[in-house]
């Protein structure tokens, strides 16, 4: 069985180890009893598809999962009775029997919000105590403002359209140089404060203040390409656009043909 | 929630170790409006999110404080050190994880204090939240800070830092003080005003009500109180544990911690009396809770955490009464949920050894034993009852059982101490080692014998609260003496950091000249002592030299009998009479009979409205 849901707000600084501990508490709490391994120490047979980093929102993940025998519930129920005892940040969207094979996923639709410095929010490091400090400054300089952010999202644009993007790779191996262009399917680079309908996540928080949003959809699987080293390319190629803060969202995932991965 | 924080947290918690600690948000957290709410209450616990969260004392009070109308408790913890630097780089102030909003705008800060290396972390969180160290910078009724817990039995060195101590148990004396606190509010008392009141209340122990004078030898000469101020102070205690507040609905963590799981408390109090224990003493009296409670309770806190094992916690778990009848209901319902069920500090008896094959249906788990000492006439001087025959036959039987892990605890430097006690821990080892040679069902797969030795700090209200610590380097002596006679493979040894135990020791039987010198450690930046990745043995010397104290004062001297001790203003129940009682049977190695086996007369029964104890 499968479960799609969300990871947002504090449940985003939650390792991937503590939201699977997070997840078995929640069936147990719902009264799911859930399929357990054999041998020494029994496991329930519980897996998420793609680990997601800390710090990263995503309303696309899936929970593979096992009911106990004699455990019948009916897979679309799955989703209603945990929503009640799941987490702050933690809703499950929807829950069914089966699904494709995990091999099939092959794209990963996120979005990366930079922000930058002198938006008025204060940054660490100038902890000086003004006055309201919390209020966005409106500089006297706003035409000045406006062409220096074109400029950057031009900037960030025209990186993107390069035919090759080396960036460093750190995994299990080490540091390994990595060309990411080819693992970039789409890419759309905005500015902020352009009216969208809000969605109460992160990015929504950036309207109006001094950011670029990045909205790509990049290789999930072999070899995968996680959203944030769009931002590490940028700190690569383009320093002086290095944002003082990357918000990263998962936003759909994919099969070969682009139709939702569930 | 205040906004700052939340702007602040996204760009810090990026760039520190396990930022789930610091966010909050948990399940089962408390959450209240602020409209629906005159008084606010932080509770702080001087240690990381992982250990603060596994204590059962912050979370019976943390509901306890919770369930009054108009009052929302919050809960704080010390920030790990690169939390701390992020913190301090952005200006960012200490706060409370259910609103994010800054301690300082806390009505009451209560500190839960379990262990003396903690005290350098209370300085960092007022510091961090920006409130002054010393109680006496500190005017008003706004940011009254408060503190109790397993340590505070001697609270001398924490006396100018802290307003007022509850001491014992706070189910009911938290809801006392917290309303003492909201009548001073509304009646506009000043702070001292406010202390004379809270002092009223029992188990509360005022420090600033009490002068301490000195000989010219350092020992102290008296314990002045001012005129109104009790002469004594005796902890509190819940009468009746059945009736008591219990979480069971507890905060499920974010992230993992310490004690990973329920934690059902099946008693208060220790039927033993080992003489070196504090809390086998402190706890005192005895006091079972009825088995169909603590089912209930079982499985109300599994049900609601969601949490696959379950502790059933005591000092001595395998002397509650109802155990058997407890565990035949309880494994029943957890194995048929795969819920674990564990049960700690389980003696080498008989009984022990048939609940061990039974809690092993779920998952088999290591075998541990704390002789403590190495020989039966030291281990019957410190009245720790556990005969080598006992721990033989526990090993023999969980060896043919499958059984390849044993942990051993020990006790290095305990008084009457010689180098054959010392040895006769590599022999009682090796005893165990031929023990699995001679029963093991499978050997190819070999045994692991983990032994550990601790370095012994004496501490208040105990038998032993009069006597010498031997120093760091004699204590290293015998550990390299042990660890030479201890040559094979499959035994492992450990022991703990000799300066830290040194400290401990200061600190635990230290005045109010101790007091300077926390605060002169924590200045030069002493943080975090009880974890060895920040502990700095050097800072702390430093600040004892600086405020011209001698350590050995409080570790290698000892302390006379007919000397006036800095925590005797504290009554835990237990009578100095009954201590030195118990000091002089341990100088003969003289057992004392557990509570069951006779009473011993060590006094806690006063504290009972019934005068019976473990009914």
């Amino acid at each position: 069985m499968r479960m799609l849901f969300t990871k947002e707000g504090v449940a985003i600084w939650s390792s991937h180890l503590d939201l699977m501990r997070a997840l078995m508490r929640s069936f147990r709490r719902a009264g799911i009893e859930l399929k357990h391994s054999q041998g020494f120490t029994p496991h329930p047979e519980l897996s998420i598809l793609m680990p997601l980093s800390v710090g990263v929102e995503s309303q696309c993940e899936i929970a593979e999962f096992a009911l106990a025998e004699g455990c019948e519930i009916p897979a679309e129920e799955i989703a209603a009775r945990l929503n009640p005892v799941l987490p702050a940040g933690i809703r499950a969207l929807e829950s069914w029997e089966g699904g494709q094979k995990a091999g099939k996923l092959a794209w990963l639709r996120a979005r990366l919000t930079l922000r930058y410095q002198g938006t008025g929010n204060r940054e660490p490091g100038t902890g000086d105590g003004e006055a309201d400090s919390s209020a966005p400054l409106r500089s006297p300089f706003d035409f000045a403002q406006g062409k220096a952010e074109n400029d950057r999202i031009e900037a960030i644009r025209a990186l993107f359209g390069r035919p090759s993007l080396i960036v460093e790779k750190h995994g299990k191996k080490g540091v390994v140089e990595t060309d990411i262009a080819p693992m970039i399917r789409e890419l759309v680079v905005k500015g902020t404060g352009n009216g969208e309908p809000g969605t109460g996540d992160a990015a929504d928080s950036a309207a109006g203040e001094n950011a670029v949003v990045l909205e790509a959809v990049v290789a999930a699987q072999n070899p995968t390409l996680n959203p944030l080293l769009l931002a590490t390319a940028i700190e690569r190629y383009l320093p002086e656009y290095k944002p003082a803060l990357v918000q990263c969202r998962r936003l759909e995932i994919y099969d070969a043909d682009m139709r939702p991965f569930r | 929630m205040s906004k700052t924080i939340d702007e602040l947290l996204p760009r810090i918690l990026p760039r520190v170790q396990k930022p789930a600690r610091y966010v909050g948000g948990e399940y089962n957290q408390t959450v209240k409006a602020l409209r629906e709410i005159d008084t606010r209450v932080a509770f702080c616990f001087p240690d990381t999110y992982e250990i603060g969260m596994s204590n059962l004392g912050l979370r019976i009070l943390y509901g306890v404080v919770n369930n009054m109308d108009g009052v929302w408790c919050e809960r704080v913890f010390t920030p790990w050190g690169d939390m701390e630097a992020e913190m301090r780089a952005a200006g960012l102030p200490l706060y409370a994880l259910e609103s994010h909003d800054p301690v300082a705008d806390f009505d009451m800060i209560a500190f839960s204090v379990g262990y003396e290396m903690s005290y350098t972390n209370i300085l960092t969180m007022l510091d961090l939240a920006g409130i002054p160290l010393r109680a006496a910078e500190r005017h008003g009724l706004h940011n009254i800070v408060f503190a109790g817990g397993a340590c505070t039995y001697n609270p001398e060195p924490l006396a100018e830092f802290i307003d007022f101590f509850s001491l014992g148990e706070g189910e009911e004396s938290t809801v006392e003080i917290v309303n003492c606190w909201r009548d001073a509010k509304k009646r506009d008392l000043s702070k001292e005003e406010f202390l004379w009141e809270v002092g009223k209340i029992p188990g509360v122990y005022v420090p600033s009500h009490y002068e301490h004078r000195y000989n010219p030898d350092g020992t102290l000469a008296a314990i002045v109180p001012l005129p109104g101020a009790p002469a004594k102070v005796t902890k509190r205690i819940v009468q009746d544990l059945d009736k008591a507040y219990y979480p069971v609905e507890p905060i499920v963590q974010s992230t993992e911690i310490v004690h990973d799981r329920q934690n059902l408390e099946v008693m208060r109090g220790c039927i033993r009396g080992c003489r070196f224990c504090q809390a086998g003493y402190t706890y005192r009296p005895v006091r079972p809770r009825k088995p169909e409670t603590l089912y209930n309770q079982a499985l109300q806190s599994l049900a609601s955490s969601g949490d696959s094992e379950i502790t059933l916690s005591s000092l001595s778990t395998s002397d509650y009464k109802y155990l058997e009848p407890l565990t035949d209901r309880l494994t029943e319902y957890c194995a048929a949920r795969n819920v674990n069920i564990s049960v700690p500090s389980l003696r080498a008896d008989n009984f022990s050894r048939d609940l061990m094959l039974k809690l092993q249906k779920v998952r088999k788990s290591g075998l541990t034993f704390a002789p403590e000492a190495g020989t039966q006439r030291l281990r019957d001087a410190i009245n720790k009852n556990v005969t080598e025959e006992d721990v033989l036959k526990t090993c023999e039987i969980a060896f043919a059982g499958g059984w390849n892990n044993v942990k051993l605890y020990f006790m290095l430097g305990l008084p009457t101490e010689t180098d054959e006690d010392v040895l006769g821990i590599a022999e009682l080892v090796y005893k165990i080692y031929n023990c699995w040679k001679d029963h093991a069902s499978n050997k190819k797969r070999g045994v692991r014998i983990h032994v550990a030795t601790a370095f012994f700090v004496p501490k208040p209200f105990t038998g032993f609260q009069w006597e010498r610590q031997i120093t760091p380097e004699e204590y290293l002596r015998r550990c390299r003496l042990l660890k030479e006679h201890m040559n094979n493979k499959s035994i492992e040894y450990s022991y703990h950091e000799a300066k830290l135990s040194e400290l401990e020791a200061v600190l635990a039987r230290g005045d109010r000249r101790l007091g300077p010198v926390i605060e002169a450690a924590w200045r030069r930046g002493a943080k975090l002592d009880g974890w060895m990745e920040y502990f700095d043995y050097e800072k702390w010397i430093a600040a004892l030299e600086e405020c011209g104290v001698d350590r050995h004062f409080y570790t290698t001297r000892g302390f006379g009998t007919d000397e006036l001790l800095p925590w005797e203003t504290i009554d835990p129940g237990v009578s100095k009479a009954f201590l030195l009682r118990e000091r002089e049977r341990a100088g003969r190695s003289e057992i004392t009979p557990d509570c069951r086996h006779g009473c011993a007369g060590c006094g806690a029964n006063r504290l009972l409205e019934c005068g019976r104890c473990d009914p």
